[in-house]
């Protein structure tokens, strides 16, 4: 009986932490290859929720869920390349332009939003990794969306390039030292400005699989917060591209600890079990604020460690 | 996401053949003989708003020619430099490389014409290996690295240097002086033929300097580069340099051949009329009943790992230790530890035995103060007044304070203007940010503030780094004075010359620990160095 129970809440952890972990994953990345550059872009919120509302919408009005894909990333790299131009700008503080860029991305996406609240929009069709088993509750774990296996690629190859290509190898240099990369020719806000921009990209598509996935619906209250958390996310995968899938499968099982508990019939502390996440956040803010490990391997150029 | 073209700006008008730079690996650091050339500044001026930093500077730096450049800081040097290599384009003036005049619009022009730097400061990215960072520094890093290629062609490269830097570790863990072979090793690697050195040995040991740049005069003597070296150490321009160049506040006033040339003479140039306070007198054995101990002193760096491993040392009243050594084996960290910047690990401090804590109380029951380096950053605020920052002491004390708390902007005011007359800081009004004024009279505000008073233990820590003569001797004066009233000093140094100028004994601290300690009677440059180096075999 209680291996039963036990194997059942495991198996709903699994199933969501592959769901609830991809805009996570999406967005930690795109943290990752712009804080790898020296900047911080706390705006990824904004990007998130709006690449939700754009995917929504413009599958709605086409059809394809695949296209509402493409908008979500353009309207984040748009939101990105905003962000890091006026960064560019002398005595601008990335942090500070950071918030207002969510607000802007968030009013933009409910403002725009409204109309796309009630109607139903074709949505991301999941891969049936799990026909071989007859565990009907495994079978549901493992319907995996094909954005959650391409974010891995992405983390795959991005982790490939920072160390074996040059653009790699110029992001990281001008994320490690302004001066170094002036030498070499570099120009850092240039860098920054794209290395920004592709980030928001990513993040924006993390927003479409929130709308067209899971949950899968369009609503002001899709996100609650997880572009912020991603953020912290990166801290806590010291800007590894492999680490933050593992810390973004980890954060979605925290996620999914309150429905995985209720599914077995423990629904008291319901609310407390989905805080889960949030609490995960400040006790690795709080672990990595005394990790000297993560001190070190911190690209040098951020404002927040320099 | 893509920069494309950021790193290959590769054009330069008028480069002539024998200079360019190509970047293929495995070519990438042979030296072939007679590949140096020789460049020449015809009246370089540079005008920032109404400063003239440089005045009609011409200079000659021929073929295979190590070429000292000499003066003190803020005397044009770095300008001249920096207009060579196109950080600055002068407002007058041409550059002629290899004898045909060259525009260098940005530092891609100056490495397109072969003409490389080494900063004092370093442009190594620390997050990256050195392998990583060597092939980062190419005109072309391949789209795609192929890592096996590229280290075989290191380690071929490395093969035939004379020093070497292993190639996997992160810059990160490197010593100062490995960083700065790295930093020569690279331009090298980059086959650029002119090398500007900016004080290229300040953070190596005697014997590491002279086995670098003896290395360079050799390949300057063969004809493959040429070396402009920035300094103003009289030592290195006697031993390596063929010819000197000598700049006095803007303005060429000098040079020639170094075998024609006295130190008296070239010291003449570079610091022209200005009265130079003549040292004090060392009155000999003070007798004073002061004593600092350090007892198993144990400091982390930053990032968590040892830097003070248990140093221990006594310092009685009237003396004046000074410690030597290679930048970044713990000094800084001591001195933090002992001023109360840095946490004690383990090891206690004790003032004629009683134990120190570092505390605002403790600071003034034992009169202990201190000079660290980089004064504007370790010792003032600066966008504070030079008034408030003279009064970071005694403003919560009578007359200044009453009842503890109240503050007597006046008594404040007029006690600064006291002080900043007695040391003659240069300073607009005592209301002025103490950030605007010149390193000299931000070292004299501290000096002000902190011996001014009766002074029983001082820490001094690099007094004079990046100060002009006048400064630099009257500081030192100031520095005995204090020993002769009976304070025990602790003086860390970078410069040797000032330990062996000031020190009754001498320590010297190797990776934490101190490893030797003598009366500066008993002992000379060479034994010092040879411990700052840890090589008692040498």
């Amino acid at each position: 009986m209680i291996g039963e129970v036990t194997a059942t809440i495991l198996i709903a952890l699994l199933g969501g932490a592959i769901r609830v972990s991809t805009p996570f994953m999406f967005v930690a990345l795109g943290e990752t290859l712009t804080e790898k550059s020296g900047r911080i872009n706390l705006g990824l919120e904004g990007n998130l929720v709006l690449g939700a509302m754009v995917a929504y919408a413009i599958s709605f009005e086409t059809g394809w869920p695949w296209l509402g894909v493409a908008a979500a990333g353009t309207s984040g790299l748009i939101l990105g390349m905003l962000h890091g131009w006026i960064c560019s700008l002398p005595r601008v503080n990335d942090i500070a332009v950071g918030i207002a860029m969510m607000s802007l991305g968030l009013g933009l996406a409910f403002f725009f939003g409204k109309p796309y609240i009630q109607p139903a929009a074709p949505r991301l069709e999941p891969l049936a990794l799990g026909s071989w088993t007859d565990s009907p509750a495994l079978s549901k774990a493992l319907e995996v969306n094909p954005l959650f296996l391409l974010g891995i690629v992405v983390a795959v190859v991005m982790w490939w390039a920072l160390a074996n290509t040059r653009w790699g190898l110029i992001i990281r240099v001008t994320g490690g030292s302004e001066p170094a990369a002036r030498a070499m020719g570099v120009h850092p806000d240039r860098v920054r400005v794209l290395a920004t921009a592709a980030g928001g990209f990513l993040a924006g598509v993390g927003g479409a699989f929130l709308s067209l996935s899971y949950p899968g619906s369009w609503n002001e209250g899709l996100s609650s917060g997880q572009g912020l958390m991603a953020v912290v996310l990166v801290i806590f995968a010291r800007w590894n591209p492999l680490r933050c899938i593992l810390a973004a499968l980890l954060f979605g099982a925290a996620g999914a600890l309150g429905p995985a508990l209720q599914s077995v019939g423990i629904s008291q502390g319901y609310y407390f079990f989905n805080a889960a996440p949030y609490i995960l956040t400040l006790l690795i803010m709080v672990a990595s604020a005394r990790s000297n490990a993560s001190a070190r391997e911190a690209p040098g150029e951020l404002s927040i460690t320099k | 996401m893509g920069a494309t073209g950021e790193i290959a700006s590769e054009r330069a008008p008028g480069r002539t053949e024998p200079v360019r730079t190509t970047a293929a690996p495995a070519a990438a650091g042979k030296q072939p003989d007679g590949r140096a050339f020789g460049i020449e500044t015809i009246g370089m001026t540079k005008i920032f708003g109404s400063l003239n930093a440089l005045d009609d500077v011409s200079i000659t730096v021929g073929r295979g020619e190590f070429h000292a450049l000499l003066g003190e800081n803020g005397a044009g040097k770095s300008t001249l430099v920096k207009c060579i290599m196109g950080f600055y384009q002068p407002t007058r003036g041409q550059l002629l490389v290899n004898g045909k005049e060259t525009a260098i619009l940005g530092p891609g022009d100056a490495r397109a014409a072969g003409i490389g730097m080494v900063y004092q400061h370093f442009t190594l990215v620390p997050c990256l290996t050195v392998a990583e960072n060597m092939v980062v520094s190419r005109a072309s890093v391949p789209r795609v690295v192929n890592w096996r290629r590229e280290i075989e062609a290191l380690e071929d490269f490395m093969e035939r240097m004379p020093f070497r830097v292993p190639l996997h570790a992160p810059v990160s863990s490197l010593s100062a002086g490995e960083k700065q072979k790295l930093e020569i090793l690279k331009q090298l690697y980059l086959n650029l033929h002119f090398l500007i050195l900016d004080e290229p040995t300040s953070v190596l040991t005697p014997h590491e300097a002279d086995e670098v740049l003896g290395l360079m005069r050799d390949m300057a003597r063969k004809k493959q580069i040429t070396v402009l070296m920035i300094t103003h150490k009289f030592r290195e321009v006697t031993a390596f340099a063929d010819r000197v160049s000598v700049l006095r506040r803007g303005c060429y006033v000098g040079g020639g051949a170094v075998r024609d040339l006295t130190t008296d003479e070239m010291s003449r140039m570079m610091i022209g009329d200005a009265p130079v306070r003549k040292s004090v007198e060392r009155t000999h054995s003070v007798v004073s009943d002061i004593c600092l101990e350090l007892d198993g002193i144990v400091a982390d760096h930053d990032e968590g790992l040892p830097a003070v491993q248990g140093v221990d040392l006594k310092i009685r009243g009237g003396e004046i230790v000074g410690i030597a050594g290679v930048s970044g084996n713990g000094q800084a960290q001591l001195v933090e530890a002992i001023s109360g910047q840095r946490p004690l690990r383990d090891g206690r401090i004790l003032i004629n035995g009683e134990p120190f804590h570092s505390t605002r109380s403790d600071f003034d029951r034992f009169r202990v103060f201190g000079l660290p380096e980089e004064p504007l950053k370790n010792a003032t605020v600066p966008r504070m007044s030079v008034a408030e920052n003279i009064a970071f002491r005694t403003f919560d004390k009578p007359p200044t304070a009453s009842l503890g708390w109240w503050l007597s902007v006046k008594v404040m005011r007029d006690r600064a203007k006291e002080l900043i007359r007695q040391y003659r800081v240069k300073t607009p009004t005592p209301n002025t940010p103490i950030e605007y004024l010149s390193g000299g009279n931000i070292q004299r505000t501290v000096l002000a503030r902190e011996l001014s008073g009766k002074v029983r233990v001082l820490i001094v820590a690099n007094p004079c780094f990046g100060l002009d003569f006048a400064s630099v001797a009257e500081i030192r004066a100031q520095i005995i004075e204090q020993r002769n009233r009976g304070a025990a000093i602790l003086l860390v140094s970078e410069d040797l010359d000032e330990i062996l100028e000031l020190s009754d004994r001498v320590a010297v601290m190797l990776e934490g620990r101190i490893n030797y300690v003598s009366p500066i009677a008993d002992t000379d440059r060479n034994t010092i160095g040879k411990h700052m180096a840890g090589r008692l075999d040498v």
